[in-house]
């Protein structure tokens, strides 16, 4: 063009250099595409990323109620640093006394309760202990006290428990690790940290049992779901998408209306069991309310998000292929292996992906079909919370799984390839 | 039509129907022979029917009716992973997953060949197509023109006698794929095989094959060498899909001497060759091709019959002159005369007498 000169910047037709003309004309993009996602940004950081840091927190922060174990015991938290339990001797006076001071301080704020059940978490008992003194110690005058250790025992026999003495030591700092600890089965006692008895590590087995069972929901869903898929795929495309919208029913169904559709049908005296008994069978089988309930639901309700993802790989699969693969000697089942089915891994990896992930955080079904040995890891983290409000447990124990989930995703990448992965 | 049933014909198709929807007949009533060795080519408007004869050969597809035998044993029982036919798909059907090598050992390991013995018969195959270089690629890595060389290499590595082609070239760029026309049918030449081509491609159908059977509606319309085919089509329909072709409407008048007198539409008489005509009084379309038509009248027959002819357009293409005249009432007569010193450069507007040689003007079925 004739005004751009051949040295110094290129200028623009109304003679701005070209290359600020470019950006601002690229800036005002970038502002609208912001503008257009922006809602979507703070919905995900407000409904996401938020809680999951706040989950984080929790899982470590010492807490009673609102507030820092050490910020309501101060002085107790002062008083233990020299005190070592393995000893086997009570703490100090002053730290009884120091216990005292602060003990009303909290009963002021109405929060000995709170602390209780902190420490209770940690070692039983010490809730009632909390609860019981609070009246009593509220009236003492720490001024007139001489033997502090001794009146404080008078209240409770249990002040005189080294354990508990040594639990408020250990749980003295802003943050914990005891969470991750009780998460993991482990216990502090005096003597250090150590493994519970094998039959009390109830998470390990829960954590366990919902991998073993998510797997093998996946598993199902894929046994299931890939016969289908494939029959969808290759179906003229009016009676795959009539077939489709069977598959799909069932998703637009409430969760909770088809988890009690299957109660129905597998309870004791239900649908399933009368055919059995009619057919001449004399014991009901006992199909919910254990694993087996749990799997059979759950492979129902996640089958669409392995069916999906399949599907689409599958449809992009030319049949000229298979024709080939015979063509050229290959019989229908060498066909399927060599050429069909490593073509679909993609959509194999997909489904799986997805099923294992939704089942793993599954939390209606089994908590509705899954009777006492088929509940998750999920069930127990909301009993956690709802129940006995432990969150900081509850928080471990999701921040754990949450881990597992994303390591799990990292060796599915590092093998499959997350690339590979086609959803549709 | 006179089809061959010869007794060692090496691919035959007898009476063969197919339906797909039980209510139109995609293939009607297909009789065809071909002896070992042969270039046959199925050319044909898209849908006429030539994928489904090749499936049913294949053995992809079943025949609703009729007979297809392969070295004289029926085959329509044999399933396709044992009758042995090489295939060349139209998108070459090359497995992604698998390198090139891999795709060629493919035929070789389900025939449970030792490794030795496929490396070889894989390098071969490969240095056969000159794509030696090439074993370890992916089919994605490869240019269209070389994944279709790769297809044609797998398709001949396990050494079939016949091998089927469905419209291989089409994806093809015009220069490659007259590269592609030659390789092919080398290839096929020095191995020796049976080979079935299919086409919508005339000038691929004409060049390439021994023999042609054309398509239309689902049935051989005619089945002949190329230059029989260009030369003597055997009714309108080929006469018009193979090659540049005049056509003329008109009614037979008289049918003398083996000649036809044709009274057109417009009024004028012309002798032509009667090929698929059956009386005096039968409608029937002529057919002429652009390069039989004469403008210099002292090389007609002194009592020829002419026609007055407007020319409306001259297209200089180099090596001939393409003409556009109006003949008898149309505006599509086309001729071509060559470009030579003496030859005369029409003008639009000149009005000039056109004739043939009552053999090139050929009488068909209206
Ligand atoms: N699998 C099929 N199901 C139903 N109809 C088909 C099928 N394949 C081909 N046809 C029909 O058969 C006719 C011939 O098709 P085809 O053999 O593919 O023709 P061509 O290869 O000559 O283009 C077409 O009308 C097509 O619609
Ligand atoms: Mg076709």
């Amino acid at each position: 063009m004739a005004d751009t000169t051949t040295d110094g910047p290129m200028l623009a037709a109304d003679g701005t250099p070209l290359k600020q003309s470019l950006a601002r004309a690229l800036r005002r993009q970038k502002i609208r595409a912001l503008m257009l996602t922006a809602p979507l940004l703070v919905f995900v950081l407000v409904s996401f990323i938020m809680p999951i840091g706040s989950m984080l927190m929790r899982s470590i922060q010492n807490t009673a109620g609102t507030e820092y174990v050490p910020d309501i015991l101060p002085n107790v938290v002062a008083e233990l640093e020299g005190w070592d339990p393995t000893t086997g001797e009570l703490p100090s006076e002053a730290a009884f006394r120091a216990m005292i001071v602060d003990f009303k301080a909290a009963f002021e704020n109405k929060q000995h309760t709170q602390l209780g059940r902190r420490f209770n978490y940690e070692t039983p008992g010490m809730s009632s202990l909390f609860r019981k003194s609070g009246r009593k110690v509220s009236r003492m005058d720490v001024a007139e006290i001489t033997d502090a250790k001794a009146e404080l025992i008078d209240v409770d026999d249990d002040w005189g428990n080294i354990q508990y003495w040594a639990t408020i030591k250990a749980n003295s700092g802003y943050y914990t690790s005891s969470y991750y600890m009780a998460a993991f089965d482990a216990e502090r006692t005096i003597e250090g940290v150590q493994m519970k008895d094998p039959d009390q590590r109830i998470y390990q087995k829960l954590m366990l049992r919902t991998l073993w069972l998510s797997g093998l929901i996946t598993f199902c869903t894929l046994a299931i779901g890939y016969p289908v898929a494939w029959l969808l795929a290759d179906l003229p495309l009016r009676t795959s998408n009539l077939l489709m919208i069977l598959v799909l029913l069932p998703f637009w169904t409430s969760l909770l209306v088809r988890t009690s559709a299957w109660k129905i049908l597998l309870q004791e005296q239900g649908v399933i069991n009368d055919i059995w008994i009619a057919l001449g069978f004399s014991d009901r089988l006992s199909l919910i309310n254990n694993q087996l309930g749990v799997v059979i639901a759950m492979t129902h309700i996640l089958l669409p998000f392995m069916i999906l993802p399949l599907y689409s790989v599958m449809k992009t699969i030319p049949p000229s292929y298979l024709r080939a693969a015979k063509s050229l000697g290959a019989t229908n089942t060498t066909a399927f292996l060599r050429v069909y089915f490593p073509q679909t891994t993609p959509g194999i990896g997909a489904g799986a992906l997805l099923v294992f992930i939704l089942a793993v955080g599954y939390f209606i079904t089994p908590e509705l079909v899954g009777g006492a040995d088929g509940t998750f890891i999920s069930n127990r983290i909301y009993f956690q919370f709802s129940t006995l409000g432990n969150w900081g447990l509850a928080a471990a124990l999701g921040t754990i799984m949450l881990a597992i989930v994303l390591l799990l995703y990292y060796v599915y990448d590092k093998l499959v390839g997350i690339d590979n992965v086609k959803l549709g | 039509m006179a089809q061959t049933h010869s007794n060692d014909a090496f691919v035959a198709f007898e009476r063969v129907q197919k339906s797909y929807d039980g209510e139109t007949l995609v293939v009607k009533d297909l009789n065809l022979s071909l002896p070992k060795g042969e270039f046959l080519t199925m050319l044909g408007p898209s849908g006429s029917g030539k994928t489904t004869c090749l499936m049913m050969l294949a053995g992809f597809e079943t025949a609703t009716h009729g007979e297809i035998k392969l070295d004289g044993k029926p085959i329509n029982n044999i399933p396709p992973h044992k009758r042995g036919i090489g295939m060349v798909f139209q998108n070459y059907a090359l497995f992604p997953h698998m390198t090139v090598a891999e795709n060629l050992a493919f035929p070789l390991e389900v025939r449970k060949l030792g490794k030795s013995e496929r490396e070889a018969k894989v390098k071969r195959a490969l240095d056969m197509v000159q794509m030696g270089a090439f074993g370890g690629r992916r089919p994605a890595q490869l240019s269209g023109g070389q994944q279709q060389r790769i297809a044609l290499a797998r398709a001949l590595v396990f050494e079939p006698e016949l091998v089927l082609m469905d419209e291989p070239l089409g994806a093809l760029d015009k220069q490659l794929r007259e590269h592609m026309q030659f390789e092919i049918t080398r290839i096929a030449h020095d191995l020796g095989i049976t080979t079935v081509y299919v086409t919508h491609d005339q000038t691929e159908a004409l060049t390439m094959s021994d023999r042609v059977a054309v398509f239309n509606d689902g049935r051989i319309q005619q089945l002949a060498p190329p230059d029989e085919l260009y030369e003597a089509p055997q009714n309108s329909f080929v006469a018009q899909f193979i090659g540049e072709n005049n056509t003329l409407e008109g009614t037979v008048q008289e049918l003398r001497d083996g000649y036809a007198k044709v009274r057109l539409d417009s009024g004028d008489i012309i002798d032509c060759k009667p090929v698929n005509v059956g009386k005096a009084g039968d409608r029937t379309l002529v057919s002429i091709r652009p390069e039989r038509v004469e403008i210099d009248k002292s090389r007609l027959h002194p009592d020829a019959h002419t026609l007055k002819a407007e020319v409306l357009e001259f297209v200089y293409m180099g090596d001939i002159f393409r003409t556009r005249l109006r003949v008898a009432g149309r505006e599509d007569f086309v001729i071509k005369t060559r470009n030579a010193p003496d030859q005369r450069r029409l003008k639009p507007g000149e009005m000039v007498e056109i004739g043939w040689l009552a053999d090139d003007c050929r009488a068909l079925d209206a």
